[in-house]
């Protein structure tokens, strides 16, 4: 490889060839994030005329009171449950399609379209189909004997968020499995299969070990989906309520900011949600990239 | 884009509030863009930008408006651009501003009034703009609710009013006949809507007697005023930025008792938070009988009541707490003049607000949309087209809002951050009626929580 190299006389043209990406970087991450940094750590009038700088008052003021913490703990409630669901319904899927011979390109195909739609509309049909008062499902619900309304009862309104923002993950779980399951060996379930496991014990122990990078790297893929790209899901259907149940921190910052008005305190919450984001995307490259072969 | 950047450079210091330093930068800037606008026809119209909240049918007689004020005149153009809710219109002009491309007008819900009026460089005040520009300009003309909710301390009105309403009681009256009722007898006080709301469901006329848009405007802020109670300290606010809550009164809490053990009992629906959005389908769809809403909201009831009469009534009271209930108080909102733009704009917004203020053209909008008349010419000239003896119902929010002598309570309330605190008490409301707190935890939080937000607002604007 090395033998034959071609060389550039023009010492700044790899710069020049970097500085597209790099001002991408420095002007839509690294800038608005300094911005914000830079905001928590003032109070300032919604229309900027007096800033104060005031240290760590705005973050001493979120971890004391008491619906930041309450929206720290739906956020995690939220970010697992839609984890958990989204993950091992795309799993069955994946298996079942697996397991279908013919037209598996079909399923595949149909059960890839829910990840295409934007969440806003996501939002927005599953508001429709559970709205208290013209929805079909509450309607349904009723005739068996739940008064469904998630405008009231909180739980119904996390179980509905859980419910919308999972059906939209599916699709994108689901393609990650289907071609997981695709490169386990055959020989290796075949000879399990000649040993005399059967295709629960073949999943359990030779196929869902051998899925583990993937189910790794879609675990944190799909935290990062919860925490942070569910706010139009959640902005056309629940809105954070009722009584800021579903008030996921990512509603906050935006409710806050742009809604409250409140600058100081949206910034440091953009800055706890940078870390949060930082120590996943850490906690990805360094234990599962690293321990995990493929 | 060149007239825009001109404007900006050349914006007068007598309403530049920014500091020296961006006044400077855009001098420069300034000196070599007039030199070419200079250059630029004569003949180009001034363009007005004016973002607006108004959507559907409001949108339309809206760009009415406007385009009425172009046609009538050759040296002006008004552009009118939808920016989405009422809050989110107000986040838009504020990050216009902080970035100087704000419009010259901008429509702000009274909500927002405590933090506009709090924006002091921001703004330029209507009475000193129509005096600035020589244009005529009369508060007294003016109802006397609508200057006294838009005024500040000094008595000023700093912003122009354009779309007031004030909640109403809207019935189905097809509904009340087949309970049993009297169709054209509304309830007149809670206790009345209670016992009408019972025999409406017991008798299987609808599953449901009372829904209610904005909780927090109409059983709320209204119920307060209307029962002389006080919102908050100083005035309700209007007394200055120190002001607290005060709306945990045993009236207030009577009432959401109320609304708790009706929701319970199933003779009231809530609707949602903010708007209440789920609340009126549920009246077009007949399944509650009595709706709560703004009076801007008639336009949507006429155009969603096909299948039923729809009736009109000023919302109830609790005889009990006081004999004769108080006037009502405003919604809606006002179109605030921004800084920074170049006077030759302000000439055009002067004037565009003079033509606002026609009685020909008030009339038109309020007969239109079922906002309140802003002037008194524009309401006689309604009586004198015999407009509400050919609509009933359509001057029950101005008899409302116009009754008995406002008092300190009844006059309005001013806060600043009033949207977050809105949502805090949206927040408490669901919180009773999850049954996670009583009537008086609730809203002994929301006046709490409210507290800590209006303290923010106090320090963030010192």
């Amino acid at each position: 490889m090395q033998a034959k190299r071609t060389t550039f006389p023009n010492k700044f043209l790899p710069y020049w060839l970097l500085v597209p990406q790099l001002a991408v970087t420095l002007i839509f991450f690294i800038w608005p994030a300094v911005q914000a940094l830079k905001s928590s750590f003032e109070r300032e009038d919604p229309f900027g005329f007096k800033t104060t700088f005031v240290w760590f008052e705005n973050y001493r003021r979120l971890l004391i009171d008491p619906m930041y913490v309450g929206s720290l703990g739906k956020t995690a409630v939220f970010a697992f449950s839609v984890t958990a669901l989204s993950m091992s319904l795309s799993l069955i899927l994946a298996v079942a399609v697996n397991r279908v011979l013919r037209s598996n390109r079909a399923y595949t195909t149909l059960l890839v379209w829910p990840y295409a739609v934007a969440p806003v509309v996501v939002g927005i049909l599953w508001w429709f189909m559970f709205n208290p008062t013209i929805g079909i499902a509450p309607y349904l619900l009723r005739g068996m004997g739940i008064d469904w309304n998630h405008r009231v009862d909180g739980n119904q309104a996390m179980i509905f968020v859980v419910m919308a923002a999972s059906w939209k993950q599916i699709s994108y779980n689901f393609l990650f499995f289907v071609a997981g399951l695709q490169s386990v060996p055959q020989s290796q379930i075949e000879a399990a299969a000649i040993d005399g496991a059967g295709p629960f014990k073949r999943f359990w122990t030779i196929v869902f070990p051998l899925l583990a990078p993937t189910t790794f790297f879609l675990l944190i893929v799909n935290i990062n989906y919860a925490m942070f790209d569910t706010f139009g899901i959640i902005d056309a259907t629940t809105q954070g309520g009722p009584a800021q149940a579903t008030n996921i921190l990512v509603y906050k910052v935006y409710t806050d900011g742009f809604l409250g008005l409140n600058i100081g305190s949206s910034s440091a919450q953009s800055v706890i949600l940078m870390i949060i984001v930082i120590a996943l995307t850490a906690i990805q490259f360094r234990y599962v990239e690293r321990r995990i072969q493929y | 884009m060149l007239s825009n950047s001109a404007k900006l450079g050349t914006r007068k210091s007598q309403h530049n509030n920014k500091g020296v330093s961006m006044s400077k930068k855009v001098l420069c800037l300034s000196v070599g863009l007039t030199a070419m606008l200079a250059a630029t026809p004569a003949f180009a119209q001034t363009e007005i930008a004016w973002w607006h909240a108004m959507d559907a049918q409001l949108g339309e007689k809206l760009q009415e408006i406007a385009t009425g004020f172009n046609e009538s005149q050759s040296e002006f153009k008004v552009i009118p651009t939808y920016k989405g809710t009422y809050p989110e219109t107000l986040t838009a002009a504020i990050a216009a501003f902080r970035a100087n491309e704000q419009p010259a007008i901008v429509q702000v819900f009274e909500v927002g009034t405590g933090t506009m009026m709090a924006a002091k460089g921001a703004v330029y005040p209507v009475y000193q703009l129509m005096a600035d520009n020589g244009e005529p300009w009369d508060p007294s003309g003016f109802l006397a609710p609508v200057t006294g909710y838009y005024s500040d301390v000094d008595g000023n009105i700093l912003s122009m009013p354009f779309n007031s309403s004030t909640p109403i009681m809207y019935y189905n009256k097809d509904l009340f006949e087949k309970a049993g009722l009297d169709r054209e007898t509304p309830p007149k006080t809670w206790a009345e809507l209670e016992t009408m709301s019972r025999q409406i469901v017991e008798s299987g006329a609808a599953p449901c007697g009372l829904s209610s848009a904005w909780i927090t405007w109409i059983q709320t802020e209204n119920l307060s005023a209307i029962h002389d109670q006080p919102f908050g300290t100083l005035d309700n606010g209007f007394g200055g930025l120190a002001t607290e809550f005060t709306f945990n009164g045993p009236v207030q809490v009577k009432h959401w008792d109320n609304l708790k053990k009706w929701a319970d009992e199933g003779l009231f629906q809530y609707g949602g938070p903010v708007g209440g959005a789920d609340s009126a389908p549920k009246f077009y769809a007949q399944e509650c009988a009595i709706f709560m809403n703004s009076s801007a909201g008639r336009a949507g009831v006429i155009a969603n009541s096909k299948e039923f009469e729809v009736g009109f009534a000023p919302l109830p009271y609790y005889d009990d707490e006081i004999t004769e209930p108080k006037n009502s108080i405003i919604g809606g909102a006002t179109l605030w003049a921004l800084n920074g733009k170049d006077p030759e704009v302000y000439k055009g917004v002067a004037q565009f607000f003079t033509y606002l203020s026609e009685p020909e053209i008030q009339a038109g909008w309020h007969q239109f949309t079922g906002y309140l008349p802003i002037t008194n010419a524009a309401y006689e000239l309604g009586q004198s087209q015999d407009y509400y003896a050919q609509n009933p119902g359509s001057d029950v929010a101005i008899q409302q809002i116009t009754r008995g002598t406002p008092t300190a309570n009844s006059k309005g309330v001013r806060f600043g951050n009033l949207t977050q605190a809105r949502n805090v008490v949206d927040e408490e409301f669901e919180a009773m009626l999850a049954g996670s707190k009583t009537a008086q935890e609730a809203l002994d939080s929301a006046v709490e929580r409210g507290n800590q937000i209006l303290r923010d607002f106090e320090a963030a604007n010192q």
